[in-house]
């Protein structure tokens, strides 16, 4: 791990109250992401991840624990979301939409113009960028929601199960248009997922979550960048990676199910 | 020779109010129906042109149009931003709604009596009249509909930086926008009908007076000139509504 942390997870638990008792849903949590790791946090269904990544976002409040983001030069934003499922306002129009975070930021108008202008043309959406999200296919809205989370160029970069949503070709290639654009940028993420196979194709490092809210191993990714989601997959070292991963969550999924 | 459905839906659809006004013409002059009740088309026509020359038809529709206007926006305006609110916060909803829902079954023209001791037989009366009107069904539309908005786009609002008035513009507002506007739709409605009878009880001028005016006086033609006017007022507010929709709504308009 890079000797720089960029985001810390100090004991983060959070705990819901239930009628006949209480739901752990994170058993506190600690861990560091280096600045420019791309960490991946993998675990089955209903481990917590997504409720720590809404903690990291400032979304949900840590029953204790906490959330530390080192800031860098400049004045940006901590975070900026990409969340799971349909998340860009359908009254807005794709470039609106790109825009929001630095419109809210109060940027200026010729900064939006060009820094959009550069995602949206990374993205594939120039062409699309004064249609309305009805007009757009589920691939071409999580563009949209890239664009909108790496134009305002914040801290660290938070990704909910981005692609969950998608087909396995379309998936694929949003994958694949993640890694260059990232490439490019070097931002620190946290990526969730419930996904082997895109776990192991984006991350630098992966967290396996336990089935009880708690991180039960650490993986490093060996794979050199930049990756061909293609080719890297045809390798027998990723299969050997998936195998080791999936067999350490297989138990897990038991528990839960 | 053959022609199109469509043609003949149009040609079918104009045919029948021009053959009711003929039909109309023929009963009234051959006092098949009573022509003092019922006075033929064309000699209501002829009121028509009169009242026009005389001015006193374009001065009662734009008394009345003002009332309307001024009522819509005092009535809508503080009901679009109480809904806003009530949407957003929930402390306000629980705060407000009580009182909404216990005086929106009130009929607002059991009301009149109410807002003439109020506000008196001058024009704050038949202007709070249509503002009432105006109000509820924007309120309550607001507030319905800020809360069918999806809650993830207030995280994405919060997550990108959004607080306070960015949140009611560039969320609560746009997302409610469909709702909000079948509330303006419905509250104008709501207020042309408010004004007549307003007019009718408490005013000296207006078309509400006009039509009251004309029953008290026997002039039944002038009657039916206030009645088509209102009419036509009631078409047009519908028109200009449904434009001002489609305007606003870009992202809506082929849904």
């Amino acid at each position: 791990m890079p000797a720089a942390a960029k985001i810390r997870f100090e004991n983060v638990e959070k705990r819901f109250a239930l009628r006949d008792g209480e739901h752990v849903a994170l058993g506190g949590i600690s861990f560091e992401v280096g600045a420019g790791e791309f960490f991946v946090i993998v675990g089955p269904s209903g481990c917590g991840k997504t409720t720590l990544l809404r903690i990291a976002a400032g979304l949900d409040q840590p029953t204790s624990g906490r959330v530390a983001i080192a800031h860098g030069e400049g004045e940006r934003p901590e975070n900026a979301m990409i969340f799971q499922g349909e998340s860009i306002f359908p009254w807005m129009t794709v470039r609106e939409n790109a825009s929001y975070g630095l419109r809210m930021r109060g940027a200026a108008r010729a900064h939006i113009d060009e820094v959009v202008g550069h995602y949206l043309d990374r993205t594939g959406l120039r062409r699309f960028a004064d249609a309305y999200p009805y007009q757009l296919s589920g691939g071409m809205k999580q563009r949209v929601s890239i664009a909108r989370a790496f134009a305002c160029d914040p801290e660290v970069l938070l990704m909910d199960e981005p692609f969950s949503a998608l087909d396995e070709q379309n998936r694929t290639l949003l994958q694949e248009e993640l890694l260059r654009i990232w490439d490019e940028t070097k931002k620190t993420v946290v990526f969730i997922t419930h996904s082997v196979d895109e776990a192991v194709t984006l991350g630098d490092r992966i967290m396996i979550m336990s089935a009880d809210g708690l991180p039960k191993a650490y993986v490093d990714v060996p794979f050199p960048r930049p990756r061909s989601v293609l080719d890297l997959r045809a390798t027998p070292e990723y299969g050997r990676l998936f195998h080791d991963i999936w067999a350490q969550l297989r138990t897990e999924i038991h528990e839960v199910a | 020779m053959k022609i199109g459905e469509a043609t003949r839906d149009r040609v079918l659809s104009v045919a029948s109010p021009v053959a009711l006004f003929v039909l109309w013409e023929i009963a009234s002059r051959a006092h098949w129906i009573d022509p003092r009740f019922f006075p033929a088309p064309s000699s209501i026509a002829g009121t028509f042109g009169q009242m026009i020359a005389n001015g006193t038809l374009l001065s009662n529709t734009l008394t009345t149009l003002e009332r309307l206007a001024i009522g819509i926006v005092v009535g809508g305006v503080p009901g679009l931003l109480l809904g806003l609110a009530m949407g957003l916060y929930r402390p306000v909803y629980a705060l407000v709604d009580p009182l909404i829902s216990a005086t929106y079954p009130v009929p607002k023209s059991a009301i009149l009596p109410l807002i003439l001791l109020v506000f008196g037989l001058g024009e704050p009366s038949k202007i709070a009249m249509v503002a009432i009107g105006m109000f509820y069904p924007v309120v309550i539309n607001t507030a319905a509909g800020v809360r069918q908005i999806d809650r993830i786009y207030f995280d994405v609002g919060r997550n990108f930086g959004a607080r306070g008035w960015p949140v009611f513009h560039t969320i609560a507002f746009p997302g409610a926008l469909p709702v909000i506007m079948t509330g303006v739709k419905l509250g104008a409605g709501l207020g042309l009908i408010l004004i007549a009878i307003a007019e009718m009880v408490g005013a000296q001028s207006g078309l509400g007076f006009l039509i009251w005016n004309a029953w008290q006086i026997l002039q039944v033609n002038v009657m039916y000139v206030g009645l088509i006017t209102i009419a036509v007022i009631g078409f047009v507010l519908t028109v200009l509504l449904n434009e001002l929709e489609r305007l606003l709504i870009p992202s809506r308009t082929r849904r």
